[in-house]
């Protein structure tokens, strides 16, 4: 247990020392989404359809781009083949490096998204199951990225592969997030999505870490 | 000729069955013939190298 | 070279089935397409467009069928490391990605006149687009690395987890559908195939395991003489390494 926080705390204090995953992620969230309007007109019946889409996609979107450097330096500069070695089973730091990295992506996504929900206009009614439905797909979308990652660390060309080979296992997170929020809106509260969302999660939990392991001692042969 | 051109017509469907036609047998044939130069360029590469190994087996003794 | 003990055995028993799959292949596409053209009433609705159904079907079950190939020899591959299981995996994907394109053109073809879009986004067609992408994903996965075994092994990782998630995209697909389109329902070929159907149906879908078959086998047997190659280019560098070693001391 000790060990597993040090590895939190470890990425933590390097992504704080190294200046923002954090900030970054949110930015790129908060500019994507922009973009939105801009490219489709500001007509506020058109962008309310669209919000909760609009807002789950730039959300996963964001959260790619912060997966590719989870295993890339520590694979660079050899920490990965001592994190093999080591007591704590690799499938646990694995988790860590997961935890580490929704903290750093995900959790500031939780709290941007309702206000740019806001801003497309995006009815009150879903706010809430918008940051629900979030709350339980982002870690999961860091857990099944963390596969994609441990697949592609040390590759050429990691950062696009890793996108083609992960956007089609995200479909079905997306599809709930936003059926969450689009049920919700509609009056029929969005429950049953969240408990599939819950269900995705409790099911990465094991596995993703798991699959993610078996990839990275492929890789540190 | 009448039948001829009732069948290349395909009962008016022409503009989509024989494009459909075209790609299957496109992609099929060119998946094909992709291998087998796949196989053909390992063919003469293994050959030369046994060849080269032979020369210098030659040379070595 | 007991490395290559297996592999041999392959390349022997290849050789002799090569010709009978070249033959049965092209017998049965050869008279699937006769059937499929000539020989078969066309369709009481879709009238002469159900004949892009004979090349469309077939492709679309052999994307599939493909896959299930792809996931079990990747299984195989990492569970008893069977020397031949990722040559196989390897030979297979760009096949299979071939199939599901065919399958998703030609269907775009199909769908138009019959159901007046070239696309419609339903869980069917959704998932035979992801699988695409599953197998792009896996022909990329094993060319990204300098050490191509690396490649083979992430790859078969990739197709495991794929064909775990290929059915829950699906399954989310139709969910998400049941609640925006609760209306039509897209039978491929309509409610039931007439019996004069099915005969070229089932002649082009031999035909196309046959096509496989040898599209396989020529495949793998380049795989199998690149890693040969590759063996005797290896031997050649630490070879004459060692002998100009031995010649600087001698």
């Amino acid at each position: 247990m000790r060990r597993f926080i040090l590895i939190v705390g470890r990425e933590l204090r390097l992504a704080y020392r190294q200046g923002g995953d954090a900030g970054l992620a949110v930015a790129f969230f908060v500019i994507a989404a922009a973009l939105f309007p801009l490219g489709i007109g500001p007509e506020e019946q058109l962008l309310s359809r669209i919000a909760a889409g609009v807002v789950w996609v730039t959300a996963l979107l964001a959260v790619l781009l912060a997966l590719e450097r989870l295993f890339q330096t520590d694979f660079e500069d050899g920490t990965l083949d001592l994190l093999a070695l080591s007591p704590l089973p690799l499938e646990l730091v694995v988790l860590a490096k997961c935890l580490a990295n929704w903290l750093l992506t995900g959790a500031p996504l939780l709290i941007a998204a309702p206000i740019i929900a806001v801003l497309l206009h995006m009815k009150t009614e879903g706010l809430v199951i918008l940051t629900a439905s979030m709350l339980l797909g982002t870690p999961t979308l860091s857990l099944i990225g963390s596969i994609g990652a441990a697949l592609t660390v040390g590759a050429r060309r990691g950062g696009v592969l890793l996108s083609l080979l992960l956007l089609p296992l995200y479909v079905p997170v997306l599809i709930f997030g936003v059926s969450a929020v689009d049920q919700a809106v509609a009056g029929m509260g969005g429950k049953p999505e969240l408990l599939i969302l819950g269900a995705f999660l409790a099911a990465a939990l094991p596995l993703a870490p798991w699959a993610a392991a078996a990839a990275l001692r492929q890789a540190v042969e | 000729m009448e039948t001829l051109t009732q069948f290349l017509a395909m009962g008016g469907y022409a503009a989509f069955v024989w494009p459909a036609l075209a790609i299957a047998a496109g992609v099929m044939t060119g998946l094909l013939i992709q291998s087998l130069r796949f196989l053909r360029a390992r063919e003469k590469e293994l050959a030369k190298l046994g060849g080269d190994n032979d020369a210098r087996r030659g040379s070595r003794s | 070279m007991h490395r290559f003990a297996n592999p041999a055995r392959f390349l022997r028993i290849s050789a002799v089935i090569l010709p009978w799959a070249v033959g049965l292949a092209a017998l049965f596409i050869a008279t699937g397409l006769y059937f499929a053209l000539f020989a078969s009433p066309p369709d009481y609705q879709q009238g002469e467009s159900v004949r892009i159904m004979y090349v469309h079907v077939p492709s679309a079950w052999m994307a599939s069928f493909v896959y299930g190939g792809l996931a079990l020899t990747s299984a195989i591959a990492l569970v008893w490391k069977h020397p031949l299981a990722h040559v196989a995996a390897k030979a297979m994907s760009p096949i299979g990605a071939c199939f599901t394109f065919m399958a998703l053109a030609t269907g775009s073809l199909w769908g138009k006149p019959m159901w007046g879009t070239w696309w419609v986004w339903d869980a069917r067609l959704t998932s035979v687009l992801i699988l695409f992408f599953l197998y792009l994903g896996h022909m990329a996965l094993l060319n990204a690395f300098e050490d191509s075994s690396r490649g083979e092994r992430a790859a078969a990782v990739l197709a495991l987890v794929g064909a775990i998630n290929l059915p829950i995209i699906h399954w989310s697909v139709e969910w998400w559908n049941t609640l925006h389109q609760p209306a039509s329902i897209f039978r491929m070929g309509g409610p039931t195939i007439d019996s004069a159907m099915l005969i070229p149906l089932f002649l082009m879908a031999l035909g196309y395991t046959a096509y496989f078959v040898v599209v396989l086998i020529l495949r793998m047997r380049g795989e199998l003489l690149a890693r040969k190659i590759r063996v005797i280019r290896m031997a050649r560098v630490t070879g004459a390494e060692h002998l100009s070693a031995s010649r600087a001391t001698s």
